[in-house]
């Protein structure tokens, strides 16, 4: 019996210490968009279609990103995820009526986004994922609520000042990524590593000249390390990013660019950005115009 | 698929880059290899522990694991290399322990009549490893230290993941660029790695022929 008593707690101490942890380490999403969480929302929806099939179940699985602060990161203490991404696809479940906490955050990284969508392993994936049309054959991408364009992240006073500096270096991302291909055809040595935090370490510890990705990303990353990174540089491509839906479901089409046109217009989209990104100093940019859907 | 044949060269030269990472390792993971089999069932007690710590940490030891080492712990230690040494040095430290038990248990099968034999006509421990044990055992090692190459071979992509632009991080780059296309990708570059592989398990099975002994 008193064995069981220490237990308690010993476990209510962890999770005191867990809680206390949790604090600062990423789980800052406090505020972000006041989402009204629809009631009764299954009835909107004409029968048949996948939205009215989650919104019955009152519950929906999203892939995000889980190593990008500011779009989409969760921290080892960190019950859910944060960031832009996340904020986008609260919005999104809201509008189905599924509350924050009945939506499964899965991560999802650069290689099996496409997978993870033709499976139905995850519902709607918002993982910085950028339009292309090689992308569009296999899976639906709605928007995009989002544009970017790759810069380079460096230590402080590094010799590399823009593009035209890293013919010759050594600079990193992550293995596979088009950001990658785009340095490497710039002349520089490309460097890939598993996720983005390897590679700003790389970095930090001088092995590499220069993180390249997403401006939004980098920003994220310099935010947290200001003292020794900063974000140089002119974006020298453009990514647009879309919201990922099976292929087999083209009415979600409709329903996302809905909800995102929704969500420019009644300030929830800037309040998710100013949330997230905005806090490394970035000012919500205008709102991107959306694709048209698909024809059926 | 187009974009592959179209851009071929960069398959060819990532799948280089494997096979440097391959030749590279596997010569001084057989010369590493061999020196702690030597170690091993040598006469000095201090080199004999040595070594089969070196065996028991680094062979229960995952290579991913020794690759961050290598990569990530080791340049916060001012220890840094290029990106290819470093790949060496990650595959070498793994490698070597595997050749090494491999080349022991060949060293084993050695009668320890021919161990006697060499050392009563004069043979110091070197002289005897050289001229009579190794050459005996050698032919006994071949298909466990094939088996221990083969997967060096493969081994050679956890690069992948840092920073070596081998065989398989150029496929997750057309991967990535080609969503439509990812099964004929995976399957040209898993191609690639088994006419590597056979080449290598044919060299070993002509090596192991020539290495027979005569029995008649």
């Amino acid at each position: 019996m008193r064995f069981t008593k220490t237990k308690a707690v010993l476990a209510g101490l962890t999770l005191a210490a867990t809680a206390a942890c949790g604090g600062n380490a990423g789980s800052d999403s406090g505020g972000g968009a006041d989402v009204q969480v629809k009631k009764d929302a299954a009835s909107a929806f004409p029968a048949g279609t996948r939205m009215k099939e989650l919104a019955d179940a009152g519950k929906i699985t999203i892939g995000v990103k889980f190593d990008q602060p500011g779009l989409g990161f969760k921290g080892a203490a960190d019950d859910a995820p944060s960031g832009f991404d996340v904020e986008m696809a609260k919005i999104l479940a809201a509008s189905l009526g599924i509350d924050a906490k009945n939506i499964t955050w899965k991560e999802t990284i650069s290689d099996n986004r496409e997978p993870f969508l033709q499976s139905g392993e995850v519902d709607l994936v918002l993982a910085t994922y950028s339009i292309t049309p090689e992308r569009r054959k296999v899976v639906g991408q709605a928007g995009p609520y989002y544009l970017t364009g790759q810069q380079l992240l460096v230590k402080k006073g590094s010799a590399i000042k823009s593009v035209a500096d890293i013919k010759g270096k050594e600079v990193c991302s992550v293995t596979g990524s088009t950001s990658l291909d785009n340095v490497e055809k710039k002349g520089a040595r490309p460097r890939g590593f598993d996720t983005y935090s390897e590679c700003r370490d790389q970095v930090l510890d001088g092995t590499v000249g220069a993180m390249t990705t997403d401006g939004s990303i980098l920003l994220g990353y310099a935010a947290q390390n200001p003292d020794e990174l900063e974000v140089v540089g002119e974006p020298f491509s453009e990514e647009r990013y879309g919201v990922g839906y099976n292929k087999d479901r083209p009415e979600m089409c409709k329903w996302i660019s809905d909800e995102l046109k929704t969500s420019f217009d009644d300030g929830n989209w800037k309040k998710a950005f100013d949330a997230t990104l905005g806090k490394s100093g970035a000012q919500a940019p205008q709102a991107p115009a959306l694709d048209p859907c698909p024809t059926a | 698929m187009q974009d592959v044949f179209n851009q071929f060269d960069l398959v060819l030269k990532a799948f280089w880059l494997t096979i440097q990472l391959f030749l590279l390792s596997g010569v001084c993971s057989l010369l590493l290899g061999v020196l702690l089999a030597g170690m091993r069932v040598g006469p000095v007690s201090v080199l004999r522990g040595a070594a089969a710590v070196y065996v028991t940490v680094i062979r229960n030891t995952p290579l991913l694991m020794i690759f961050i080492f290598v990569f990530v712990a080791a340049p916060r230690l001012d220890v840094n290399f290029d990106f290819l040494t470093k790949g060496v040095i990650a595959l070498t430290i793994y490698t070597s322990a595997f050749v090494c038990e491999a080349i022991r248990s060949g060293i084993n099968s050695v009668p320890l009549g021919q161990a006697e034999a060499a050392r009563s006509i004069g043979l110091t421990f070197i002289g005897s490893m050289r001229e009579v044990i190794l050459p005996q055992a050698f032919r006994a090692t071949m298909p466990p230290l094939a088996s221990v190459l083969i997967a060096l071979l493969k081994n050679t992509s956890v690069g992948a993941a840092f920073g070596l632009l081998e065989a398989t991080a150029r496929m997750r780059f057309f991967t990535n660029n080609n969503a439509d296309d990812r099964m004929l990708i995976f399957l040209t570059f898993a191609a690639g790695y088994v006419v590597l592989v056979e080449l290598l398990s044919f060299g070993a099975s002509r090596l192991e022929r020539k290495w027979r002994v005569a029995v008649r």
